[in-house]
């Protein structure tokens, strides 16, 4: 079975790079994009995370049902604000220019496919820098990389922990999926989609149940083993920061920088060819 | 020499309990010692073996009268985490105690709770892993370990801080009996060579005596009713009284009008004098009935040369074939990673074979989906937990029909019946989260049984329980199939399980099928037992070392023997609790 989203150690130079510095990517990569609608920045963006993504080496399995369910949801995105405001590029830009008339008081207009563009491709720069961020960080050396930042490492560790379980549920979600569609209730695609939403609260319980189980034995676990004794904690996984760290580190200030100046140049952090 | 744990006068109680739960219990226990502690469930050895590791009164408060004294500590005012430098505790759940994402994180564990510098630890981690035979596997992830393995892991993770006493909370219950086996060889090395005191606390009695133990001490109620050389305490009845099991070639001598004697050494079949015994065991073997064969019955489930596979390379099953009749209760036995649990989802369907047919009651499966063989073949997989999605009882059991579209006054009809069965009926209305670990069990059985399956598969039905939920879930199961006639399925690596309730075995081994025999046969057949990681019963050498030729049958009229005894004993094993 493909391990969807969990960390496989295939040894390139981004599995090298410390934790932290890809946190901090993601972050900044995360901001710039949630603040920017200018689109040559976000072209760019996307070029980068692909590279990336290619450098990482992820196998399209290990990601393609997580990216499925994305799509699904910018779709859904895309369509409601069609919906709900078929006007906002208009607002947005200023000018208006229809391409064709829909029905009602729905027009397509240039602006509002522009916009819906500039949305559509701000999904594209985030989700290569998401998986990457997910699949090439081993989650110890994630936790110890933010516990040396500053982020207590009761709350770092509870992260990596989370991440070191992520095989596990899933393969609970499997097993018990089976067994209850054994006992009859389908989950395959003949069900209606309400009633299979409905479903899932079967396969939700049990598994929350499960995982609860599993929480109190490794809590008992880790404490017979000291953990939460001292205000501190090492690591025994803990990278410290080279060269590589510091390029990307750097370079993504940098690139974050000239990303806002270029944004905001205008006054405005929306970018149209037509302006 | 000082004692390095001595209890005085030591009383325990719960803060959410009336009664005490260990009773004026005097101990001394000497450094260097290796003691077992036996009792049985709900005895007090593990709220004896939370007082030692500090869990009581620190995260578990109580009341304490008299004293105790652990390495010189007095656990009460040191803490978990004080005591922690001084007892290593390692866990049943060889899963659930594994915290680090690999072998080395794992072991270096508490060292990274306790601010060691990054290059102490790569050293004291080597040490660990050095000693608990890990030394190659440091980057390896949990997933990739056998239970024993990961078990070795634990071991390492408390060995790491130099520990001086050792705890083990039943440390075979998740291990195939292979492993088990060498778990305990190391436990015995490790004892003698890093000169730790060493506490096992299990109810298999016969595994752990595989390698010497100083002292057996028995608990029950609360109290200590026996602390005995093991060559003693085999000699006395106290282990069967409390409902215990005693190594099975010492219950056949006993069985055969004996009284074993201390100085014939009865701790290990292979030293043992049986000069006295031999005469009185054969004559025995000669006058108990040999078992009734069994008429052949309908087949209900067959396996055609099913072939599967994940991938062209790794073959899981080859050739597997079998056949299953009405009414047999039937063992899946192999360690892990054998083929076992893949073999189950062929047959419910969440995977189709590569080759090969699977017949229920002659009819070719195939066709049907999941749905439609859940109808038919019930699983119950390992934790309830892991089925339970209804907050109440009768909506649980009654799920499977009604999102069959069964009317609701059948559905009603039907889950009545089937609690009764299930010995639920009078909490019928009561909230899942009121019923305790052994009931939910039998919900999520009884889940499936309203549903009239033609067969019942149980995945591992007693993983990770003590020996009452254990007893009790399969003298349940055990009287479902006698007044039902239910055809039960299941998947272990239990050995007990095996050669107590099942009729017959199948043994799979790297996806092959090795054995398809009774129990008794399988576990006195050397090769078998090798090859499939299984424990030849000690049975077998009782037999052999007495002059019976046919070992196998030896241990058939055994299991039969104890069977009638058990059944005249607890014929009210299905009382309301």
């Amino acid at each position: 079975m493909a391990k969807l989203l969990s960390y496989e150690e295939k040894g390139t130079w981004i599995h090298r790079l410390s934790g932290i510095t890809k946190l901090i990517f993601f972050l900044i990569w995360c901001a710039l994009s949630a603040l920017t609608y200018d689109t040559r920045i976000l072209l760019v963006m996307i070029m980068i995370s692909l590279i990336a993504f290619a450098c990482s080496r992820t196998k399209w399995k290990q990601v393609g049902s997580v990216f499925r369910v994305i799509m699904v949801f910018m779709v859904l995105n895309l369509a409601a604000i069609f919906i709900m405001s078929p006007e906002q590029g208009c607002v947005i830009y200023g000018t208006r220019k229809v391409l064709f008339y829909i029905a009602g008081h729905y027009y397509m207009t240039r602006e509002q496919l522009f916009y819906m563009f500039n949305v559509m491709i701000k999904y594209f720069t985030v989700i290569p820098a998401v998986f990457i961020f997910l699949v090439t960080t081993n989650p110890s050396e994630l936790a110890a990389s933010m516990n040396r930042v500053g982020v207590p490492y009761t709350i770092s560790y509870a992260l990596s922990i989370a991440l070191r379980y992520i095989p596990d549920v899933q393969g609970d979600f499997h097993r018990i999926r089976n067994a209850q569609e054994a006992r009859g209730i389908e989950m395959s695609a003949k069900a209606r989609l309400g009633e299979r939403i409905r479903r899932t609260a079967s396969i939700i319980f049990p598994l929350l149940f499960s995982s609860m189980e599993r929480i109190e034995v490794v809590s008992n676990a880790m404490e017979l083993r000291s953990f939460g004794k001292n205000k501190k904690r090492t690591w025994y996984a803990m990278k410290p920061l080279g060269r590589n760290d510091r390029l990307v580190l750097i370079g993504t200030v940098l690139f974050f920088i000239a990303g806002i100046v270029i944004t905001y140049a205008d006054g405005s952090r929306f970018w149209a060819y037509w302006l | 020499m000082e004692p390095i744990i001595e209890f005085t006068d030591f009383t325990f109680r719960y803060r959410a309990q009336k009664e005490p739960s260990l009773f004026g219990i005097n101990l001394k226990i000497y450094p260097g010692e290796k003691i077992l502690i036996a009792g049985p469930s709900g005895s007090g050895k593990s709220t004896l073996a939370h007082c030692i590791n500090g869990l009581i009164p620190g995260s578990l408060p109580g009341e304490i009268t008299g004293s105790l004294t652990v390495a010189g500590l007095n656990p009460e005012k040191a803490g978990v985490f004080g005591m922690s430098k001084k007892v290593g505790t390692v866990l049943q759940d060889t899963d659930g105690q594994f915290i680090g994402l690999t072998v080395a994180e794992d072991i270096a564990f508490a060292l990274e709770n306790d601010c060691v510098p990054q290059e102490e630890m790569f050293r004291r981690v080597d040490r660990a892993a050095e000693m608990v035979q890990m030394r190659d596997h440091l980057d390896r992830s949990p997933a990739e370990l056998s239970g024993g393995q990961k078990q070795r892991v634990s071991l390492g993770g408390v060995l790491v801080d130099n520990v001086e006493i050792l705890l083990f909370d039943e440390p075979l219950a998740n291990l195939d009996p292979a492993a088990g086996k060498r778990t305990i060889s190391l436990i015995d090395e490790i004892s003698r060579d890093q000169k730790v005191t060493v506490l096992i606390i299990e109810h298999r009695i016969e595994d752990v005596l595989y390698k010497d133990v100083d002292r057996i001490i028995v608990i029950n109620d609360g109290r200590i009713l026996a602390d005995a050389r093991p060559d003693e305490l085999l000699c006395s009845d106290v282990l069967m009284e409390q409902g215990m099991r005693e190594p099975l070639y010492v219950t056949a001598i006993k069985h055969a009008g004996c009284r074993i004697r201390p100085e014939d050494r009865p701790q290990h079949i292979e030293q043992m004098n049986l000069e006295p015994y031999r005469g009185a065991v054969l004559n025995w073997f000669e006058n108990t009935p040999a078992p009734p064969a069994r008429p052949a019955a309908d087949t209900v489930l067959e396996m055609e040369q099913v072939c599967f596979g994940y991938s062209e390379k790794h073959q899981i099953l080859k050739n597997v074939g079998f056949r299953i009749r009405k009414g047999e209760m039937v063992s899946l036995v192999g360690q892990n990673g054998a083929g076992k649990s893949t073999l189950a989802s062929l047959i419910c369907g969440f995977y189709q074979p590569d080759s090969g047919r699977i017949l229920l009651s002659g009819e070719d499966i195939a066709p049907l989906s999941i749905k439609e063989r859940g109808e038919r073949i019930g699983l119950v997989m390992q934790s309830p937990n892991q089925m339970i999605s209804k907050p109440m009882i009768t909506e649980e059991v009654g799920l499977g029909l009604t999102v069959r579209g069964v009317s609701e006054e059948e559905v009603r009809e039907r889950v009545e019946d089937t609690l009764r069965i299930c010995g639920l009926y009078p909490m019928r209305n009561w909230p899942i989260s009121a019923l305790s670990f052994g009931q939910k069990k039998r919900v999520s059985i009884a889940s499936i049984l309203v549903m009239n399956p033609e067969i019942l598969i149980l995945d591992e039905p007693t993983a990770g329980q003590d020996y009452r939920h254990y007893t009790e879930i399969m003298e349940f199961l055990r009287g479902l199939n006698r007044e039902t006639g239910l055809t039960i399925l299941m998947i272990t690596h239990d050995m007990h399980l095996m050669l107590e309730y099942t009729d017959r075995a199948l043994v799979l081994t790297g996806g092959e099928l090795i054995g398809d025999r009774t129990p008794a046969e399988i576990l006195t057949d050397p090769e078998i037992t090798e090859r499939a990681s299984l424990k030849k019963t000690s049975l077998y050498d009782l037999a052999l070392k007495c002059g019976i030729s046919d070992p196998a049958a030896f241990a058939h009229r055994f299991i039969l023997y104890e069977r009638s005894l058990r059944q005249t004993a607890s014929g009210q094993g299905r009382e309301v609790q």
